[in-house]
Parts: structure tokens; sequence; C-alpha cells
């Protein structure tokens, strides 16, 4: 037994085979069925955010992305942008993990959920381990892109105490218009969050949940309850009044909002 | 002093000695030197969060890539040259056999730093990976894995051509941490990066991180403390028995609970809950060799006075107890509430692989360069006051980094603005970068007294801790008249 060709065998290969399967493989079958959502499936819902750095930067936005629609556009800039935050090491600092403990969920916005982050934009998941400043997963909308264009250019001009590095470098030599860099990690930044509706309710809101999970449809009706049998709500109504995706009013109360969720897979 | 006449079969010894002391040496050099400039990069990544950053301008010395590059640079420039080093001097003793080739062991060597520069200068470039631990470019992955076969393969051979009776604990962990680290480092860098995205690749990063300390740098760590210690102390190991336990309890529960780096993320709650459960475990195994430390130390506790080497692997051992204590409680779901995403992990993860590992390597570094080139200490002053300088600069910035984690975490959930926050750990982050200061200057300390050793008159030498009984027996009343 002590000898090498058994340590190798069993506590090498055997326990590491073991544990990479119940602790790295057996967590992944609840997603496992799951279909990875495509770069350009996400770009399809182009935050407003992104139409807006168009019209704000138009000869930068042009020199990056040339004649490119919004979707194509926002698509290459979410792979780039991306990019950036990773080369700069964005996610050291800045989470993206809405925890449902240590009131999260007042800070930042909805709780996160398994499926948002099955996409390609998330080959490996960019979970951050420190919050050095805040978290960024329902950061997208938050802000203007003049505050991140600001914020970029040096940070304590926007919160004097900040601590997060300036980078001249994701702009033009006039320090003013954003370059491709910049423009791609702003639209990347405003892109975070924008898939989950109302995102910026800082209190907690049990429709948006609902609307996430929904009930099960119940076939038959429940057995009738003998006191006041007429007065049961019907089950589907919570949606009600619902403001439905980022920068539609449904007005009116229509029960029919659209269900954005459904749309892109999550 | 009269050298002992050489007899036919010492001359053919010393043609081809058993252990290769170049290897070692520059090993050992490599090591302290990439330690060095990771030092420099925390330090200098601590001056922006107390506003003096100097580099404003310079893209590739941006804080965000010097973070990238300390870690890094700690990881597999310090740790994987020291403690190749360390196996280059332990496995061809501990099994009577040579490694498998010097020229094979030079390739490593060299290849090995082109990686790493090839590493710091690709994090500066801009061409990370978004793998906590290990953001070497992904253009570098494949290279690593090699590295670590060739690894295997240069150790491995001694370990499995060894006719010794018994196997000595050190190199059942040797054994096995040069086959988990090629396994972790493939998990870590490929699977998540090609293979599973999201939510799936959650659990798969937290036991990289995981494994990375406790499959490579631990079972390594162990096996120099469980060879060194011994020797230092010319005792014994106080239970044999006890540190096999230690080892298969390592090797079952430590890599089970990569999902404690992600509690209250979107991973299944049964994960989290055994991962929880696995960290428990772990603990009982971890007492063992803090028990068989300590109690082998019992009854030479003048070595403590005496011997700055054992004074080193001591405080370590005191460290490896202080963390792995945190390390119970900090891994429930309760603490995560608070202590998630806040400095108190920085301070752990310093505790951990500075306080405890570094430091044993500190006290093998102590104890082999006078080996190594033949010459005692430039100044033995200046060994204390490395010792003195690091120690008390780590313990503070241990506390330090733990209360600030505390403040941070309390904050967050009392929804004080950010500002406020940042506010309230600016004298935390002061006192950091003044810890890192102090820690720098007795690394410093070190690097002259290595230098200067390395330059002295060369002395007649006797090594005491691994030459035969009979030469010490005929060495030491010369000894005693010097």
């Amino acid at each position: 037994m002590e000898r090498f060709g058994f340590i190798f065998l069993v506590a090498g290969l055997g326990f590491f085979a073991l544990a990479f399967v119940v602790s790295g493989w057996v967590p992944l079958m609840p997603f496992i069925q799951l279909d990875v959502v495509s770069v350009e499936e996400l770009a399809r819902h182009v935050p407003l955010e992104f139409a807006e750095l168009r019209e704000q930067y138009p000869e930068a936005f042009q020199k990056a992305f040339g004649k490119k629609s919004d979707e194509e556009a926002l698509a290459e800039a979410l792979v780039l942008g991306r990019a950036t935050y990773i080369a700069e090491g964005c996610w050291h600092c800045h989470s993206q993990q809405v925890r449902p403990v240590g009131n999260d969920e007042a800070r930042f916005g909805r709780v996160h959920y398994p499926e948002e982050f099955n996409n390609a934009l998330n080959y490996p998941p960019l979970w951050g381990t420190r919050r050095v400043g805040p978290d960024l997963l329902r950061e997208g909308g938050l802000r203007s892109n003049d505050w991140h264009v600001a914020h970029f250019w040096n940070p304590p001009d926007v919160a004097p105490l900040s601590v997060m590095p300036s980078y001249p470098w994701f702009f033009e030599p006039d320090g003013l218009t954003p370059n491709k860099k910049g423009l791609c990690l702003i639209a990347y930044v405003q892109w975070l969050g924008s898939w989950t509706p109302s995102h910026h309710e800082t209190v907690f809101d049990i429709g948006t949940i609902e609307r996430a999970y929904p009930a099960p449809k119940i076939e038959r009706p429940l057995a009738p309850v003998p006191t006041a049998p007429q007065q049961q709500p019907p089950y589907e109504e919570p949606d009600t009044g619902y403001d439905a995706g980022y920068g539609e009013q449904n007005a009116g109360g229509s029960p029919a909002a659209p269900d954005e969720s459904d749309e892109y897979g999550y | 002093m009269t050298t002992p006449p050489a007899t036919a079969r010492d001359t053919q010894a010393a043609a081809r000695p058993l252990v290769n002391h170049g290897l070692v040496k520059w090993h050992l050099i490599a090591g302290m030197g990439w330690l060095t400039l990771a030092m420099f990069d925390g330090l200098v990544y601590s001056s922006q969060f107390i506003h003096h950053w100097r580099f404003p301008l310079a893209e590739w010395l941006s804080p965000g890539r010097i973070r990238m590059a300390h870690t890094n640079l700690v990881a597999f420039g310090f740790l994987v040259n020291s403690f190749t080093a360390m196996l280059y001097w332990c496995v061809p003793r501990l099994t009577g056999q040579r490694v498998l080739s010097n020229a094979l062991g030079w390739l490593i060597f060299y290849v090995w730093l082109a990686v790493i520069a090839a590493m710091a200068v690709g994090l500066h470039l801009g061409h990370a990976q978004a793998v906590e631990w290990g953001e070497t470019p992904v253009w570098l992955d494949p290279v690593v894995v090699v590295g670590a076969a060739l690894l295997g393969a240069q150790f491995f051979t001694p370990i499995a051509r060894s006719r010794e009776k018994v196997m000595y604990v050190s190199l059942w962990y040797f054994s096995a941490g040069l086959v988990w680290v090629g396994l972790t480092y493939i998990m870590g860098n490929f699977f998540p990066q090609y293979l599973v995205a999201g939510t799936g690749a959650g659990p798969m990063l937290g036991l990289y991180i995981h494994d990375l300390v406790g499959l490579y740098v631990t079972p390594m760590g162990w096996g120099m403390m469980y060879f060194f210690v011994p020797v230092l102390l010319r005792k014994p190991i106080w239970s044999h028995a006890l540190s096999l336990v230690g080892f298969w309890g390592l090797a079952f529960f430590y890599p089970l609970q990569g999902v404690h780096h992600f509690l209250w993320s979107p991973i299944p709650m049964f994960a989290q809950y055994g991962a929880v459960v696995s960290t428990i475990a772990v603990e009982i195994v971890v007492t063992t060799v803090i028990i068989n430390f300590f109690m082998t130390w019992r009854g030479r506790e003048e070595a403590l006075r005496d011997s700055l080497a054992i004074r080193w692997f001591w405080v370590g051992a005191l460290n490896y107890f202080v963390t792995c204590l945190q390390c119970a409680f900090q891994v429930t779901l309760t603490f995560q509430k608070i202590i998630h995403f806040t400095d108190w992990v920085v301070g752990h993860a310093h505790l951990v692989m500075f306080g405890v590992f570094s430091f044993w390597i500190y006290g093998m570094v102590e104890h082999l360069w006078p080996k190594l080139t033949g010459r005692q200490w430039w100044s033995p002053r200046l060994c204390r006051w490395q010792f003195w300088l690091i120690v008390v600069g780590l313990e503070v910035m241990f506390l330090d980094l733990t209360a600030a984690g505390l403040a941070h975490g309390f904050m967050m959930r009392g929804l004080s603005p950010w500002e406020e926050i940042l506010q309230t750990m600016h004298p935390f982050w002061l006192l950091r970068a003044i810890t890192g200061l102090v820690i720098f200057a007795g690394h410093v300390c070190l690097l002259v007294n290595l230098w200067m050793t390395a330059r002295a008159a060369r002395a007649a030498h006797v090594d005491t801790d691994y030459a035969p009984y009979e030469v010490l027996e005929e060495e030491q009343p010369t000894a005693a008249a010097v």
C-alpha cells in the first residue's frame, strides 16, 4: 500500500476525479439542459443607452462600428467590452452577484438567478470576489452615458472618494470622446442587467420573481371554499399594471404585458 | 580544520552527486526574485487605495493589471519555483535516487522562467483570462500544463524507483500534489473557458482557486514542513501515523469544497451545504498537522531561540492554526453574509499564502542558503531584522484587513452610502500600505543578506544536518576549538 503507484492512482487520480464529479459536475446538472444563449441573440435587445451612445458620439461610433446596425454593433461591443472588463481586472473590484443576503437586493436590485448567466458572455462568469466598488450586475441604465464617460476619465470627479483608477486610454487624444475600447466598455456596463425587467426597483418586488418563475398552471379548479367560493381571485392576475420592460410603459393595465424574459430564453 | 581523507567512493559520489545543488540554488533564486517583484506589485497596488498612484498615464501599469501580476507571480513565479527547489533538495534524500535528468531539470528551469516572464508581460498587455488566480493568458495555459507534467516525470521517477521500506509522509504529499497540480490547472483553465458557461462553471472556478491552494501549495508545504522540521530539531516526527491520517483526509476532503468560495451565489444550495460540511471536516485533518508540528517541537523549546529557521516554521504553524480556526467560521453561510466581498478575505489569503507557506519557505531558505553557498550567513543580525519586520508587518496587516472586512461588511449590510464606506476604509487601507512597506523592508534585508552571503569568502563548511554521524563526531572537537 505504501507505494508510489497506489498513491498516484488512488489519491492522485481517483480522489481528484471523485471530487470533480461530486463538487464540479453534479452542481452543473441542473443547468446542463439549458441552451447557451449566443451573443447575437443577446444583442437583439438593444438597451436605450446603447442607441444613445450612437447619438452622443456619432463620429467615434462611426469610426468604431461603421455602418453596422444597432444589433450588430452591440454584439461586437459586448464581446470587446467584456474583454476590456477582464483585461483591466474590473471584475476583481466589482462583483456581478446580487446575493439574497446582506441587503444586496435593496442596494443593487433584483437578486441574481442561475439562468441569467447562461450565455456566451459568461465563459467564464465574472462573479467577482471583492467589492471595492459596488456590484455591477444591475448597473445598466442606472446612470447616464455621460456619467460613465466622466467616471472613466477620472472617477473622483463624479465620486470624490473613489479609489478607482482613471482610464485615459479609453479616450481619443482629445480626452473628451471615448474611443472604441471606451465605447465598448460603456456599452457592456450599460447592458448589464438590461435583460431583467425593472431591474432598477430597489424595493423587493414579488412581481418580478413571479414573472421569471411563473407558477405552474392549475388545470382543475381547486375544491370550492364553502364560505365564499366566488371571491377567489383569478390566478394569472399579478402582472396587471406592471412596468414590463425597460423604457416601455404598459399603460392601461393590460394583463397581456409582453414578457421579454421568455423571448430570450431566460 | 582537517578535511576527511577522500576515498575512491567519495570521489565517485562527488562526480555525480545525489542532489543537484545548482538546480536547488537557481530555483530558489528565481523564487525569491519573483517574490520580490510580486511584493513590489502588491505594495504599488496598495498605493492606489490611498490615492497615491504614481503612474496615472501608463496603460500597462494600471492597478487592475498590477493586481493580477501580484497574485499570479506569487503562485506561479514564487511558490512553484521555491517548491521545486525544495523538491530537488528533499526527494533524492528521501528516496536515495537521483531525479530523472539534470538536463531536463535545467530545461524546466529556463522554460519556466520564460513562462513566468511571458505571463507577466501578457497580463500587463491586457491578455488576462477571467479565472481568479489563473489569469495567465489563455495562450500560455497549455505550456503550463506541459510544465506540470515534466515536473511530475522529474520527481515521480526517483519516488517510484525508491527501495526504501517505508515511504516517508513527505513523499506521499509530493506524489499526490504533483498529479493534482496539472489536473487542477486543466480543470480551472479549460472547462470554464471553453466548455461550461455561467452558473455551471462557478463550481469549477471555485474548485480551481481552492485546489491550487489545497492540492498544490498545501501538500508541498506540508511535505516541506515534515521534512525540514525533524531535520532542524534533530528528532523524528511525533507521529507518522497521524501525518498519514492528515494525508488521506486532505486527499479526500480538500477537493470537495470548491463551492465554499461562492456561497450565496446562484450555485444550487445542496452544493453549497456540501462544501460547508466538507470544509468543517477538513479542519480535523488540518489539526493533525498542527498537532504533529507542535508535538514534534515539544521538548526542544530552546530551538525557538537558537534557530531562526525553526522560528519561521513555528510562527508559520501558529499562523496556520489561526487561519484554520478562522476558516471553520468564515466558511459558514452566516459569516459569508457579512464578510464575503470584503478585505477579510484578502487578510485571510495573505495569512495563508504569506503567513504560513511563505514563512515556511523563508525558514527553508534560512536553513539551505548557507549549505548551498558553502558560507555562513553574512549577517545573522540582518536575518533577525528580516524575521521581525516581516512577522510584525504581516500580523498587523492581517488584523487590519480583518477589521476592515468586518467594518466594510456591516456597512454594506447597513446600506451605508458607498462614499461613506470608502471614507471608513481609508485608515485601514493606509495601515495596510504601511505594513506592506514594512514587509517589503524585511524582504530587502533578506535580499541583501543572500547577495552578501553568496559573495563572502567561502568558509570551511560542514553540513551538520545531513552529514553522517561519524563525520559529525569527527568534526565536533575541531568545531568546538574554533
